[in-house]
This record gives structure tokens, C-alpha cells and sequence, in this order.
């Protein structure tokens, strides 16, 4: 049996049983708490296995992997910034928000604002940093299968990509949040024990000698000690100063766009109460950080037993290095037929991993349509949960289709800018009118809109005319160059940006709610008030 | 709407007791500064990778350097201020909280 064949046959195997749970899950769907948050219901364990499988996307997992493998300690640099962002996340955000909201992100700011304007702005950025993140997935999904379950021809990718966003269509119409976090809670199991095996095999083999591990990764990656120090990739000598600091763009987008990332944000919604959003984050911070590390192992491991070379040679961007070396160190250990096995085992993995975040970011995105955009701005608040649900859903199916056929489109594009886009304009556009909304008393309406369109759009707008869409032979558009900002990153500006024209807009205005803030003050802190879990 | 009023001039007087105002600086005067701290702490690592990769390069074990030290301690500290964020929650946010909340819910009522 070749590995293909077995891959597939346990990727078919989490398919059903999600699948399983998913139609068991939806059999308890009755309200809008339990479509768009569960029912409030899951434990903070649970809560943090999820929030693992939520964050631990294919662009963590291979990306990370991959990068290391192949440009050493700068990869690491991605994985320090992913898990420190969770400190935000855990002191300033969670708890706070879990007692303000009720389903999404929008909930916290419009409690105190002008809904109307709020929502729309919050909505629509919800949408956008979504549809970037979910791209991303999509065409990472699309770029595997040719090494995981062997397919390379073209209209093979694009049935496997309307494969995966079908089943991610399904997960979140049928199952809702209920069966999401379901999904993400084994896919995060799966990962953390496929990654673990890995990691011990690889470390047996080097003695767990870690520096003799690095002495290896170094030697066959022919950069010699280079290869352990930061600069083969992010800020190298050859790119000059705004190199440097595009590498303090970089690292400011990662540890600062975790908490403004839409579809983590309504995860804290899941659990019945603050504390157990407290314990639920303590616990994906647990599990995110050994990940992290089980990738540092994985990298290295990728650079000594398979080695750049072949890495480059079946994906140029490194994604392949997890797969690869589970093969290699399979191979190493047990003979050939364990190389098979382990290396269906983790293609089957990368898969799941995939599948999972796409479906949170469906439900995230599909949510703040229905509740914010649909109910509150164009039905100003005239709906039943029932007419919300439906449009949740239908939403979901169109954001699907719509993630569909950009994955498709978008085949050839590199992937990593987008991920790392949708960071900056998560920090840029979503971080400060939440910081903002939960601790300035003075913000009002017309900052909570500028800080969203004003970080977010700046965002964009340096991405256009960034080296990543013209002016390179990595660009995007290869026969033009319309480019004059000099970083790939725009955080270093456009997170600043965000928060001034916040800052700005709100002493402008002389609109604000002193009782609302009173209310959101006394609410957050103490829990009065705050959405119940739902008991059924 | 009048009911709401009437909730937001409660929730202004729950605000000005002393008691509230204790838990808001427990909460503020411990989760503001270390945020200062990590993140300072962190931007140093970022900072020091981009322009001190001389000193980053110094190798302290075999061919463990400092650059992977200050990563492994970005960990280490993550994981710390996690624990004793958790710690002071405990002993000295939630039982006021929960106090607040007790009372206020029962004059709700």
C-alpha cells in the first residue's frame, strides 16, 4: 500500500468521525447562543484544545517547520511572536470581552458606540481579515496534495481545494460553533500526538542532544553556524536597513495581531464563564507553546535528515519539510514500511489541520455577517434568532464558495504574505478600537470607525504598494512595479496608524456614553450581567 | 429605554464605590505593566535579532547560542507571566469580583 493510499484512507477516517459529530452536535443547535457560541457550554480544557486547533493552522504547522528547515533560526522568530501574542490575548482581552459580548467581536464595541457605524466597520473588517487568513489555507491545501495524496495535476488540486471547502461548508452549516469546536478539539489532539512522535523519533536518533541536533541541521544545510543565528531570511545583510525593520514590522504584526483575529476572539465566547475564558487561554497557551517547540525539533530535524536540497525540490517555500521528514525518520527507524506509515499519518494531520481552520474562519466571518452586518445594520435589530441563523448559514455556504474559488484562482500565489497580512491588519484595524473600546472611557463612535477603516485600509494600501505585489521577481505582478513602500510588512506603520486615528477621531468628537461605559466597566470587571450558558 | 437608564445610573454608583475601584487597580496596576514589560521584553528580542546578530551568534553550549537562549526565555517567560497572571486572578481579582457580582445581582432581584 503506498502512503498515498493509506493517507487518504485516515484523512477519510477524521472526515466521518468529524462528520459524525458534527450531525450529533447539530441536533442540539436550537438557539443563536448554541449556533454562534456553543451554547456557552465547553469546559475551558476543551476550550484550549480548540484554541490550539483554531491557531495551530497549516501555515504554523508546515510553514513554520518548513521555514527552519530551510532558513534555520529565522523561522523560529515566526513562533516566538505567535505565542507571545497570547499574553495580550490572556491580560487584556479574553476575560473582558467574554463579559461585554455575546457572538462577536462587533458586540464588544457597539456596546457603548452608535451600533449601526460600529458593526458595519467591524463587520466588514471581520470579513476581510477572514477572507485573507482562510486564502491562505486554501491554497496551502491546494500546494500539498501533490506530496500528500498525490495528486499534481491542476484540475486534481482545484476538485481537492472544492473537496475541502465543501466539508468546511458542511462542518459549519450543520454543526455550527457546537461542531467546529468539536472538529478543532480532535484536530488539535491529532497534531499535538503526531508532532510529539515525530519529535521524540528525531531527538532519540540525536541522543536528545539538541546542539548535536543544530551541529547537523548547520552542516547539511551547507550555511554552516549561519544557519543557527537570525538573518538568512527576514532582514538579511543584502536587503539593507528597511530589511531590518521589516523584521520589526514582522515581528510587532504577529505578537500584536493574535488578539485582534476574528474567529480566536468569539472562542472565548464558548466557555460559561470569564474564568473559564482565563483557563481556557492558560491552557492554548500550554499547548501552542509545546507545539512551538516540537517545531523548532521538527525544523532542525527536516535540515539534518532530508536537507534543503530535497526540500526546495518538492516545494520551494519548505511547506513539505514535516511530511518529508516524518518519511525520512520513519524510514530511519522502522524500515520503509514505517517511512510509509508515519508519513500518511502526518500527511493525514496537515490535512485535518487545514480543514479545521478553514471552518473556524468560515464560522467567524459567517457570523459577524449574520449577527452584525444582517440583523443589526441592515434589519437594525428586526429579526428573530431564527431568520439570524438562516442567514448565518447561507452566509457560511457563500463565504465557502467564495473562499472556494479564490483558492482555485489564486493557485499559483505565495501564501505566506497573506497569513502574515491578515496579522497586520487583525493589529492594525481590529486591536486598538478593542483596546480602546475596553479601557479609554472617552472613546466613542467616530474613533471606533476611524481606528477600523484607518488601520485597516493603511494596511492594504501599503500591501499594494509594497515588493510583495509588484516590482520583484517574487511579486505578485512580475512585469510591473508600481511599488514605493519598501517593506512586505506594513505593521510598523499601519498598527501605529490605527491607533492614532482612533486616538484622533475620538477628541474630535464630543460624542460619549459615560453611563454605557460605567455599565462595560462594571460588567467586565465583575461579570454581572454577562451571557449566561445555555442548559440543555 | 427607561429601564436601561435606570441600570446605567446603578452601574454608576456600583463604579464610585470603593470597593469596585479596588478591584479596577488590582486589575490595571498588575495586567498594565507587566503588558509594558512583555512587550518590551519581547520588541528587545526582535530588536536585538535584527541589528545585534554578533552578539546573537555568541555560542554559550556547543552549538547553542544566545539567540537560542533569548527564545527559549521568550518561551519561558510567556509561560510565567501566564502562571502568575492565573495566580493573581485568583487570590486577589476573583473573590472581589465574585463579591460585587453576589451583591449586585441580588438588589436585581
Amino acid at each position: 500500500m503506498s502512503h498515498t493510499t493509506l493517507a487518504t484512507v485516515l484523512f477519510l477516517l477524521f472526515v466521518v468521525g468529524t462528520l459524525a459529530i458534527t450531525f450529533w452536535a447539530s441536533r442540539q443547535n436550537k438557539t443563536a447562543a448554541d449556533y454562534y457560541a456553543g451554547g456557552r457550554a465547553f469546559s475551558a480544557a476543551q476550550n484550549g484544545l480548540a484554541i490550539g486547533g483554531d491557531y495551530m493552522s497549516a501555515a504554523s504547522f508546515l510553514g513554520i517547520a518548513g521555514l527552519i528547515a530551510l532558513y534555520g533560526y529565522d523561522g523560529f522568530l515566526y513562533s516566538i511572536g505567535f505565542l507571545v501574542a497570547w499574553l495580550v490575548a490572556l491580560l487584556l482581552v479574553a476575560e473582558l470581552m467574554r463579559n461585554s459580548g455575546k457572538y462577536t467581536m462587533a458586540d464588544v464595541l457597539a456596546f457603548r458606540m452608535s451600533p449601526r457605524p460600529v458593526r458595519t466597520a467591524a463587520g466588514v473588517s471581520t470579513i476581510v481579515v477572514s477572507i485573507f487568513y482562510l486564502l491562505a489555507q486554501m491554497v496551502g491545501a491546494g500546494a500539498l496534495v501533490g506530496l500528500l495524496l498525490g495528486i499534481t495535476s491542476d484540475s486534481g488540486k482545484a476538485l481537492t481545494i472544492v473537496g475541502v471547502g465543501i466539508l468546511m461548508i458542511v462542518y459549519v452549516v450543520v454543526g455550527g460553533m457546537k461542531g467546529t469546536t468539536w472538529v478543532q478539539i480532535v484536530k488539535a489532539v491529532l497534531l499535538m500526538g503526531g508532532a510529539t512522535l515525530v519529535t521524540l523519533l528525531v531527538l532519540g536518533k540525536y541522543g536528545f542532544n539538541l546542539s548535536g541536533l543544530m551541529g547537523e541541521a548547520a552542516a547539511q544545510s551547507g550555511k554552516g553556524d549561519a544557519f543557527n543565528q537570525p538573518g538568512l531570511r527576514y532582514g538579511t545583510e543584502a536587503q539593507g536597513i528597511w530589511g531590518k525593520f521589516d523584521l520589526i514590522s514582522l515581528g510587532l504584526a504577529l505578537v500584536l495581531g493574535t488578539a485582534g483575529l476574528p474567529h480566536i476572539l468569539i472562542r472565548f465566547y464558548t466557555v460559561p464563564t470569564a474564568k473559564d475564558a482565563r483557563k481556557s487561554v492558560l491552557w492554548g497557551i500550554g499547548i501552542i507553546g509545546t507545539f512551538y517547540l516540537l517545531t523548532l525539533v521538527l525544523g532542525f530535524g527536516a535540515a539534518a535528515m532530508v536537507g534543503s536540497e530535497a526540500i526546495r525540490t518538492e516545494n520551494a517555500a519548505g511547506n513539505t519539510a514535516a511530511p518529508q521528514l516524518a518519511l525520512a525518520i520513519g524510514e530511519a527507524i522502522f524500515g520503509e514500511v514505517g517511512g510509509t506509515i508515519l508519513l500518511a499519518v502526518i500527511a493525514a494531520v496537515a490535512f485535518a489541520t487545514i480543514l479545521a481552520v478553514v471552518a473556524g474562519l468560515t464560522l467567524a466571518s459567517s457570523s459577524s455577517f449574520a449577527h452584525d452586518l444582517y440583523a443589526h445594520v441592515f434589519k437594525r435589530g428586526n429579526v428573530t434568532e431564527k431568520q439570524e441563523i438562516l442567514v448565518a448559514r447561507v452566509s457560511a455556504f457563500v463565504i465557502g464558495a467564495v473562499a472556494i474559488g479564490l483558492g482555485i484562482l489564486a493557485q499559483a500565489q505565495n501564501v505566506a504574505f497573506l497569513v502574515a497580512l491578515a496579522f497586520a491588519i487583525a493589529a492594525s484595524g481590529n486591536l486598538p478600537a478593542i483596546l480602546y473600546s475596553l479601557f479609554w472611557k472617552r472613546f466613542n463612535t467616530a474613533g471606533a470607525v476611524a481606528s477600523i477603516y484607518g488601520g485597516l485600509i493603511s494596511a492594504l494600501v501599503l500591501v499594494i504598494f509594497s515588493p510583495v505585489v509588484s516590482g520583484r521577481p517574487t511579486s505578485l505582478i512580475k512585469d510591473m512595479d508600481f511599488h514605493w513602500f519598501p517593506m512586505e510588512n506594513p505593521g510598523l506603520f499601519s498598527i501605529p496608524i490605527g491607533f492614532l486615528c482612533g486616538y484622533l477621531a475620538t477628541r474630535m468628537s464630543k460624542e460619549y456614553n459615560e453611563s454605557k461605559y460605567a455599565e462595560m466597566e462594571v460588567r467586565s470587571l465583575t461579570g454581572v450581567g454577562a451571557e449566561k450558558a445555555s442548559t440543555h | 429605554m427607561t429601564t436601561e437608564q435606570h441600570d446605567s445610573s446603578v452601574y454608576e454608583q456600583i463604579r464610585a464605590t470603593d470597593r469596585f475601584q479596588e478591584l479596577r487597580r488590582r486589575y490595571r496596576s498588575w495586567a498594565f505593566p507587566m503588558t509594558v514589560a512583555f512587550l518590551v521584553w519581547y520588541l528587545l528580542y526582535v530588536v536585538l535579532s535584527a541589528f545585534a546578530r554578533d552578539f546573537m551568534a555568541i555560542k554559550v553550549l556547543g552549538n547553542i547560542n544566545v539567540a537560542l537562549i533569548f527564545g527559549l526565555l521568550q518561551f519561558v517567560s510567556t509561560f510565567y507571566i501566564s502562571w502568575a497572571y492565573s495566580r493573581h486572578s485568583a487570590a486577589k481579582l476573583d473573590p472581589l469580583a465574585d463579591e460585587l457580582r453576589g451583591e449586585i445581582e441580588k438588589v436585581d432581584k
